[in-house]
């Protein structure tokens, strides 16, 4: 394979721009965010550079690697701190520099008014350099590094106003539900080296025949778990509609753009443990499936524009986890979903960001409308990621989403049809909730109730934004032309090993999710057309009210975990200090007491100490009486 | 005299000196003290210099006679096991006086006793990890009871007579319990093969099993207390919530490490029949401790009872580590101890500067911190990060190493290990979330941030944290070979065998 | 007469110096007393050492002389020591070691 110097530098670069801006303090305030912003252009030049000269090499020489130390070295235990830029990596180098890049550029203005936009630049870096490492490492306990980096970063953006109780608690359960997740990723090691006697991507895969079904199947579910951690998936998807407490262009590039897809990365990047484990990878089905209704459903109630398009995340990662769990032919669209998620989610976020820019901050739908007229460009180019998301052609997620469904109808039996079913409802309950927002935002009354009129965002916003809008036009298009990422892929997923029938002819698929999305759209136009109230309607049906409460998704793990943990603790206190302390306790006072009661005996009266001596004596006398006698 | 011997005897000689220097002197005790640890710590890096890593046997072996009626003799040698927890006493004892100077000020005797106390008892540290005479380690084990009980009873806080008075009974006993078979031990040598206390010759005795069992506990409940495992832990909190922050760290950081380095150089080097008949029982302590540990941390509401029983739990793992009789559950619990031993350090004395600021150790009392003093709340963060073993930070290496070292024997118990680190982000995250995060409380508002001398004690802590995250390769050189031949001494063989890469 | 009286009168005037211990309180007459018992015990050892016939028992009986002359001198001047601090010499007022 061949080696390549530079991948460090794409990792090392922001982690020492975050080192030096953390640890320069205060007299980094004037120049750290360009620092920061140029530091994340070099690794995305790096990065480009890299697949400019991997595209001249033939498809299997692409893969370059780097050893930098030998890291963690016991007995048979060996792993190397090595980076592996493979066709994979690369999509993600790409993703995360490119659109980190932008959203660099995007912060600068969005966070000049903050006193604390040093640390956010530093905390950004930071993340660029931990996802970074999450998508090079080349064995899973590298990528674990990354993984938990990741974790840390998005703790401390999530919770970068953590003066206010309510983010800082929010950050928490962001750290702790990936947590959980990590157990997963912890365990899939463990299991890995029980069953390979190594950790490293490539020495899995060479020797994956050996193992037995059962061990594959432990690994996938354990793998699976850590997605669904990472990426909100159902049942650990709580976290993710709390971690909009984050400011807006965090929740852009980590919980929309990169970050929580990292569960995507890594179920295909473990290809060859699924494709050899149908249980887990039924599992991944289930997960995705329920997930992207899942989330589809609480998007339809949130009013709050943030948690509406966090929703919408969890839902269309649901998607991509969906088509990874469709065996090989599936990664490559989960892949070019996920980057043209990445490109028109972003773009949405940040628009989202410059209506809440230009509405002091207010997130709440209800007190928008009529925004449109005022922001034109946040309104086009909002409206451009709508109508990518929802899949209308040629925009980009016509491409990757409809390739997901047709994939889905394709996995054949009743399988097939559930799946398809699934992923039809999940498209058109998209095309609903994402209409409302845009009609709420955008359109109908002004509703926000003060004089001062919103404003058009500065152009330092407006350019991020308009890039990644050009992305959520072209990117599907240029993806799938002549399946270019398919076959850019190959060598990583191998995805020509089977081939299914098609259930029905692609061009029938595509029109059936047209008409599902068209049916969702006007649902959404005939009930929020016309004037809004500022406040939410309260007589709603029961389904609304539950969307409302994440589908009582908290309530859940608050009576199932949480309640019952509290009690746990109490009760470990109390036997703790009863049972064990009590133990060491009556020890310790048994022997006081016989203390004190032998204590009455030394009076301090000379004649009675004489008196003791003499029976004493006398007591001696007898007992050698009796004992010569 | 080799440099072992010298490093082991120097802090004993600068005590005698301070001892000479008027006590009204303060400062310059303090100083002198500093200077003294400092050159200690220095020549025990120079142990690392001219070490063998590739004799698994002991070095810088030196032998005297001392009570020849008996057979004892002043033995002392080190292998990589005991290297490493010597360079962390030593490292680590600079470190305290420096973070800690005002600690002795308040305290019921001079300055100058503590001081001499706090030299004497590094002595002991070093003597405890390098003797290889079995009755040698008992005196030194023993007698480290007494500088800490002073220690605690003298310069701590709060309930401090009774909790140092509970440390020393607890302790006493356990002792005791090794007493009788050390003596045993002694007896049964005496019929074999002569009377003799040397270790590599007591590990030559053929010992029937029953015996085996009775001495093998013996020695397991004296470390099992002072590591301390549930259920002998009582004693810890109470002791690390009366003791000064600093004494907490040569507390938890390194006395407890003798209990857990006991059992691999005694009890399974000594009796590896019976330490495979215990592993079972001793596994399940293990698990219940990281569990418990951590449920009893989640409910603390003191930070230093918070600290202590965080430390239960990895005290589990490191227990768990050793009886998982693999190469990676070996190294990886050796590593583990001195990890444990730097973020500890680094989480007892940030929480000792906060509790001294605000003048309360109670967490709710805190509150925003993270805006009044940000280099402060930093460090506590990262200290805090490394009790959750962070990857990237050096915990993770060891936890992890553990965890995959008894996955491969045990993997029920790796499993539920596992589940501990869910329980360490909560532990870890709700104090900081009360301390650091939220708005600035009452009483708060003015607390100054670290000065110069805080920022020089803590900043060698927090890099070499950092540094054993991304390459603790050369510790683990140290440790690996020792590690390897303890397990293939007590009979066993990775499950996992080496692959040729 | 027979030796064995001398052993008798012995053993009566040890009971009669015991008893004075424990229930005098004065400090001198207790330590009459005890001079009573070591004389007691004189006359026991000088007893054994003519019914043995050797010496043995008569050089005992110097070493208790001289010991007992020592805790004269000792005791008398504790005696003095305490009727001078606390203008008794009741045994049962210096019980400071209750506490």
């Amino acid at each position: 394979m061949q080696t390549s110097a530079n991948l460090v530098w794409l990792i090392a670069l922001p982690l020492f721009s975050s080192a030096i801006l953390l640890l320069a303090g205060k007299r980094a305030n004037s120049w750290g965010h360009v620092m920061a912003t140029i530091v994340s252009a070099s690794a995305f030049t790096i990065g480009f550079v890299e697949f400019i000269a991997m595209q001249s090499r033939a498809d299997e020489n692409r893969a370059v690697a780097q050893k930098l130390f030998t890291w963690i070295s016991v007995g048979s235990f060996n792993v190397d701190a090595s980076l592996l830029l493979d066709q994979l990596s690369i999509c993600f180098v790409l993703l995360i520099t490119g659109v980190g890049t932008l959203i660099h550029i995007y912060s600068i203005a969005y966070m000049s008014h903050d006193l604390d936009r040093r640390r956010f630049f530093a905390y950004l870096n930071l993340f660029i350099a931990a996802m970074l490492l999450l998508v090079l490492g080349d064995s899973y306990l590298n990528l674990y590094v990354g993984w938990e980096g990741v974790g840390l970063a998005s703790y401390l953006l999530i919770g970068f106003w953590n003066q206010k109780p309510a983010y800082a608690t929010a950050a928490k359960k962001a750290f702790v539900a990936n947590r959980v997740g990590d157990v997963g990723l912890s365990l899939a090691i463990m299991i890995a080296f029980a069953t390979f006697g190594d950790v490293s991507f490539a020495g899995i895969k060479e020797h994956v025949e050996h193992a037995s079904s059962t061990q594959l199947t432990a690994i996938g579910l354990m793998l699976l778990l850590a997605a669904c951690g990472k990426s909100a998936q159902f049942p650990l998807q709580s976290w993710l509609g709390d971690a909009m407490a984050g400011p807006t262009p965090v929740s852009a590039l980590i919980h929309a753009a990169t970050m929580v897809t990292a569960g995507v990365y890594l179920i295909t990047r473990s290809n060859f443990i699924f494709d050899e484990a149908p249980i887990a990878q039924l599992m991944v089905l289930i997960v995705g499936g329920i997930t992207l209704l899942f989330g589809a459903i609480i998007g339809t109630a949130k009013d709050d524009i943030k948690k509406a398009l966090a929703a919408s995340t969890m839902s269309q990662i649901g998607y991509m986890i969906l088509a990874t769990g469709l065996g090989p032919i599936g990664y490559a669209f989960a892949i070019m979903h996920l980057l043209t998620h990445g490109f028109f989610k972003a773009s949405m976020f940040l628009g989202a960001g410059s209506v809440m820019h230009g509405m002091k901050d207010e997130v709440n739908m209800r007190k928008y409308g009529g925004i449109g007229k005022f922001m034109p460009i946040t309104a086009l180019t909002f409206g451009l990621g709508y109508l990518a998301i929802i899949g209308v052609p040629p925009f980009a997620g016509f491409y990757s989403k409809d390739k997901i469904i047709e994939t889905a109808f394709n996995a054949g039996g009743m399988k097939g049809l559930a799946l398809g079913i699934a992923t039809l409802l999940g498209a058109m309950i998209t095309a609903f909730y994402m209409t409302r927002v845009v009609i709420l935002t955008f359109f109908g009354n002004e509703r926000w109730g003060h004089k001062d009129e919103p404003h058009e965002s500065p152009a330092l916003m407006l350019i991020p934004i308009g890039l990644l809008s050009i992305g959520s036009i072209a990117s599907g298009f240029i993806l799938s032309k002549g399946e270019g990422l398919v076959h850019w892929l190959e060598p990583v997923v191998n995805p020509l090993k089977e081939h299914h029938d098609e259930f029905l002819p692609p061009i029938v698929v595509s029109l059936m999710t047209l008409t599902v999305v068209a049916i969702g759209i006007l649902i959404a136009v005939s009930k929020y057309r016309g004037d809004q109230l500022a406040q939410a309607p309260e007589n709603v049906s029961v389904l609304t009210k539950a969307a409302r409460r994440d589908l009582f998704q908290d309530d859940l793990n608050e009576s199932v975990f949480m309640h019952p943990g509290q009690t746990l603790v109490r009760n470990i206190l109390n036997i703790d200090y009863l049972v064990l302390d009590g133990l060491v306790r009556a020890v310790g006072s048994v022997s006081l007491t016989a203390g004190s009661r032998l204590r009455s005996l030394q009076n301090g009266y000379v004649r009675s100490y004489a008196l003791l001596m003499i029976i004493g004596a006398l007591a001696l006398i007898a007992a050698i009486w009796v004992v010569t006698a | 005299m080799n440099l072992l011997t010298i490093v082991g005897v120097l802090p004993l000689i600068s005590a005698l000196l301070i001892a000479f220097i008027p006590s009204k002197n303060a400062e310059l005790i303090k100083r002198a003290a500093f200077a003294a640890t400092l050159v200690v710590a220095i020549a025990s890096i120079f142990l690392v210099t001219g070490f063998d890593k590739s004799v698994t046997g002991m070095q810088y072996v030196q032998s005297n006679t001392w009570i020849e009626a008996f057979n004892i003799n002043f033995a002392v040698g080190i292998d990589g096991i005991s290297l490493v927890l010597i360079l962390l006493s030593t490292i680590l004892v600079p470190i305290v006086i420096l973070a800690t100077w005002h600690e002795s000020d308040l305290g019921r005797w001079s300055s100058k006793s503590f001081y001499i106390l706090i030299l004497v008892l590094e002595t002991l540290m070093i003597g405890v990890f390098a003797a290889t005479d079995l009755f040698l380690f008992y005196v030194f084990f023993e007698a480290m009871l007494i500088p800490i009980y002073f220690l605690i009873g003298g310069y701590g806080t709060g309930n401090k007579s009774a909790a140092a008075v509970k440390f020393l009974l607890y302790s006493l006993f356990g002792g005791l319990l090794m007493l009788a078979s050390v003596i045993g031990l002694y007896v049964i040598a005496g019929n074999q093969i002569g009377a003799t206390f040397d270790l590599t010759q007591l590990a030559t005795l053929e010992i029937d099993s029953n015996t085996q069992n009775l001495l093998f506990l013996g020695f397991f409940i004296a470390f099992a207390i002072k590591a301390p495992l549930w259920p002998f832990h009582t004693w810890l909190p109470d002791a690390a919530k009366a003791a000064t922050p600093g004494t907490s760290v040569l507390l938890l950081g390194v006395l407890d490490k003798v209990g857990t380095y006991g059992m691999i150089r005694f009890c399974i080097a000594l009796f590896p029949d019976a330490s495979k008949t215990f592993t079972p029982l001793i596994i399940t302590l293990a698990v219940i401790s990281i569990i418990y540990g951590a449920f009893m941390a989640i409910g603390q509401k003191d930070i230093k009872g918070l600290i202590a029983f965080t430390s239960i739990s990895h005290f589990g793992f490191i227990t768990m580590g050793i009886f998982a009789m693999t190469t990676q559950g070996m190294s990886g619990a050796n590593l583990y101890m001195v990890n444990h031993g730097f973020s500890t350090a680094a989480l007892f004395l940030v929480a000792g500067w906060m509790m001294m600021r605000r003048g309360s150790s109670t967490i709710a009392d805190f509150g925003g911190l993270q805006r009044v003093t940000p280099v402060m709340a930093w460090t506590f963060f990262i200290a805090g990060m490394s009790g959750l073993a962070l990857p990237g930070l050096s915990s993770f290496v060891s936890e992890f190493l553990v965890l995959v070292g008894t996955y491969t024997r045990y993997p029920v118990a790796a499993v539920i290990g596992t589940l501990g680190i869910v329980l360490a982000a909560l532990y870890i995250l709700i104090p900081i979330q009360k301390t650091l995060h939220g708005p600035i409380t009452s009483g708060n508002e003015n607390l100054k941030d670290l000065n110069l001398r805080e920022k020089i004690a803590i900043a060698p802590v927090i890099l070499i944290i950092v540094v054993m995250g991304f390459y603790p390769k050369p510790v683990l050189d140290i440790i690996n070979p020792t590690a390897e031949k303890v397990v293939v001494n007590a009979g066993f063989t990775d499950p996992v065998a080496k692959v040729g890469k | 007469m027979a030796i064995a009286n001398y052993l008798y009168l012995s053993a009566i005037l040890f009971t009669i110096g015991a008893v004075g211990v424990v229930i005098r309180r004065n400090a001198i007459v207790v330590f009459m007393c005890i001079e009573l018992m070591l004389n007691a015990a004189n006359l026991a050892f000088v007893t054994f050492a003519r019914i043995n016939g050797n010496l043995q028992g008569q050089v005992v009986a110097f070493f208790t002389m001289v010991v007992a002359a020592c805790e004269v001198v000792v005791g008398l001047a504790i005696i003095v020591t305490i009727y001078r601090s606390r203008r008794s010499i009741s045994v049962d007022d210096a019980s400071l070691l209750k506490r």
